[in-house]
């Protein structure tokens, strides 16, 4: 085999795991998206914040210690020096759960009813008032969050690839981190889960039909409160598993909750009310952003096509499915 | 009492057509114009210029045309910091390549550059809607960002990647540069406010304005009556536009005089506090376009007064407390007031008819 062609498949690799990335925090807006019809912005905000309390558990912060040192005067930084991971993930996600049901008496409750873009409104509120609490909490230094995934290159795929070229050649087989390789394995697994929760258990029964029709799952006596905690906190899992395989990539930092933007232009491709369409929009714009970063970005000295690109690219298929890939159709009557 | 209407009569269509009819909105607003005009300018220092009334007018014009847009005409838009940006260098080569024009002229003509930018990214717009536009809009947002930031030709090749504007003067007064006196400037953006305010107000009473309504209320009824969606949509989008390239020729040229344009066009610093503005003065509202950038522009001024100067918090804790605050003012206000500040004012003319007799 040539190289090129070796090199365009590890693009290809590189492309499809980066793709998951963004699937797994689209996947909190489509769920969010078909049970109560929000278009949750804070989704990024989410995964930052529940990066951030996974790593001030694992580290025994103090909550607030900035604010509290500032206002009395006092020096206290830390409860204990560790924790183990299993113990402060559990704890997290109690935290998000905590949070699903704040959101949903403070916030959701009042604004039944309310034209969607007054959702999507109180949504950006809601990621702005998040990532100051989140802040406030754990304070906005960088923080390294290590949960025993392993990362870097992976040897054993570049011994292994490096007989495929042709003899002579310099090539050094192929690179794939391993923590993307991790990420596509929790993301398969989760989605399963989901698929097999949302068909076999009464709950997820109960969500299907809230998804379908809020009015009809109303009248079957399913509450639609508790689906709504159930849904946002579910999201929230899926925010704190993003979070922590984004955090793990590149530290936890503001910039975190920038994955949300990254996540949009996978939701248009695949449309707003399709799970599968998360996963496949997700793993195309991955592809595409490293192709054309490679193939096309040569041709501009300048480079640096990725943070644009997605979008360009999901406008495009726009133009001929206005409803995003696997989105419902949209059906307009006067 | 005070706010009667009873006993105002109107005998021409002239009359009855006026943007104030009464004569107690005439008052009102003659007398703002007076204090505008004839008082502020000769009271005004450095601090009340650079930090509250240019930065006020520069927003209230952006959140005229965003209001254009999405409360007129229904379409979502997340790119107001691209169009800015356009707005801005347009104004930077312009000035580079005509030395001798007048500034008045120079911004006019960025704005009609990013009219034109508009309608180009206006054109998804009659295929696509409601959040997916709003998600297509964040397109141009990114991408003219990227492309000012990437090709150097639009910040003449400059090392830092930086443009900065150079002194012009009007009736012998420099209204831009470093020099600029604080009256000159506010004065500058004051009477392109209120031109352009005018402008707004009446091409909204006008036909154009009325089939943005049409499309905004329902677009598949209004394009059965005859409003032509293509022309209405990207009218909008021009229009909007042009609002917004102007806004965003006073922000680098009198505002900030120099710009750099991933920070002062980002997503987080322009689109969303202007987006913000006009859903809390009020969607569909001229009045709230102004209330809107007038709470927006005052609320961290006031929120950074009482937690650093009168709590004593660090600036990073106080900057984290203005997030937080920020974010629950904002669920706050749309679960209180949903249509906004002008909502909130017409409920006290409400009151005001009667007051102060029960009934």
């Amino acid at each position: 085999m040539s190289v090129e062609f070796l090199n365009f498949i590890e693009t290809v690799l590189n492309g499809l795991m980066s793709g998951v990335m963004y699937s797994l925090v689209a996947l909190g807006f489509v769920l969010i998206f078909k049970a109560s019809g929000v278009f949750n912005f804070a989704q990024g905000v989410f995964a930052l914040f529940a990066a951030l309390t996974l790593v001030g558990y694992q580290t025994g912060q103090v909550p607030f210690a900035h604010l509290i040192n500032e206002l009395f005067g006092t020096n206290y930084h830390n409860w204990y020096a560790s924790m183990p991971n299993f113990l402060a993930i559990i704890l997290t996600m109690i935290t998000m759960i905590a949070l699903a049901w704040i959101i949903e008496r403070l916030v959701l409750k009042h604004l039944v009813n309310q034209d969607p873009i007054i959702l999507f409104m109180a949504t950006i509120g809601l990621a702005f008032a998040l990532e100051g609490v989140g802040d406030l909490m754990w304070g906005s230094d960088v923080k390294v969050l290590d949960v025993g995934i392993p990362s870097g290159g992976s040897v054993w795929l570049e011994e292994a690839t490096i007989g495929l070229a042709a003899e002579g050649s310099d090539y050094y087989g192929m690179y794939i981190d391993v923590l993307n390789v991790w990420a596509t394995v929790i993301a398969v697994i989760l989605v399963i889960t989901l698929a097999l929760f949302s068909q076999y258990t009464k709950t997820g029964r109960a969500l299907r039909a809230v998804a379908d029709d809020h009015q009809a799952a109303l009248s079957v006596g399913i509450s639609l409160r508790t689906i709504w905690i159930l849904v946002w906190a579910i999201s929230g899992f899926i925010a704190m598993v993003a979070g922590i395989m984004w955090g793990t990539e590149s530290g936890v930092q503001f910039s975190l909750s920038l994955i949300a933007l990254k996540a949009l232009p996978v939701l248009i491709l695949g449309g707003f009310t399709s799970i599968p369409g998360a996963i496949i929009g997700g793993l195309l714009i991955g592809v595409g952003e490293k192709l054309a970063e490679i193939y096309i970005g040569g041709y501009f000295e300048t480079g640096a096509l990725e943070n644009w690109f997605a979008y360009v690219m999901a406008l495009v298929f726009l133009l001929f499915r206005p409803q995003g890939l696997f989105g419902d159709k949209i059906i307009e009557r006067v | 009492m005070l706010y009667k209407e009873t006993g105002q009569y109107k005998s021409t269509y002239k009359s009855d057509h006026a943007i104030f009819p009464l004569i107690q909105d005439k008052i009102a607003f003659s007398t703002l114009m007076f204090i505008a005009f004839l008082i502020i300018p000769f009271v005004i220092n450095s601090y009340w210029e650079k930090a509250i009334l240019v930065p006020f007018l520069i927003f209230s014009l952006a959140a005229i045309g965003l209001n254009i847009l999405t409360g007129y005409c229904g379409q979502v838009s997340l790119g107001t910091g691209g169009f800015m940006a356009v707005g801005a260098f347009s104004t930077y080569k312009i000035m580079t390549y005509f030395p001798d024009l007048n500034i008045m002229i120079i911004v006019l003509i960025s704005g009609l550059i990013t009219a034109a930018v508009g309608i180009l990214f206006g054109l998804p717009s009659l295929r696509i809607k409601g959040f997916y536009l709003a998600v297509a809009t964040l397109a141009s947002q990114f991408f003219l960002v990227w492309l000012f930031n990437k090709v150097p030709w639009f910040y003449n090749y400059s090392d830092t990647g930086q443009i900065t504007v150079s002194e012009r003067l009007m009736f012998g007064i420099p209204v831009t540069g470093a020099t600029a006196p604080p009256y000159a400037t506010y004065l500058f953006c004051l009477i392109l406010v209120v031109l352009l305010g005018f402008a707004a107000k009446n091409l909204i009473r006008s036909k154009m304005g009325r089939s943005w309504m049409a499309i905004r209320d329902m677009d598949i009824a209004a394009e059965i009556i005859g409003v032509p969606p293509l022309k209405t949509k990207l009218s909008a989008f021009a229009i909007s536009s042009f609002y917004i390239g102007v806004a965003g020729a006073l922000y680098f040229a009198v505002f900030l005089g120099a710009i750099e344009v991933t920070e002062s066009f980002d997503i987080m610093t322009i689109s969303f506090p202007v987006l913000f503005m006009i859903i809390i003065g009020g969607l569909g509202s001229m009045l709230g376009s102004f209330l809107g950038a007038a709470f927006i522009v005052t609320l961290p001024i006031g929120l950074k007064f009482i937690m650093v100067d009168l709590v004593g918090l660090s600036a990073v804790t106080a900057k984290h407390f203005e997030i937080t605050i920020w974010g629950l003012l904002m669920i706050i206000f749309l679960i209180v007031e949903p249509h906004g500040l002008a909502r909130l004012w017409s409920i006290a003319k409400e009151k005001l008819r009667r007051w102060p007799f029960p009934y």
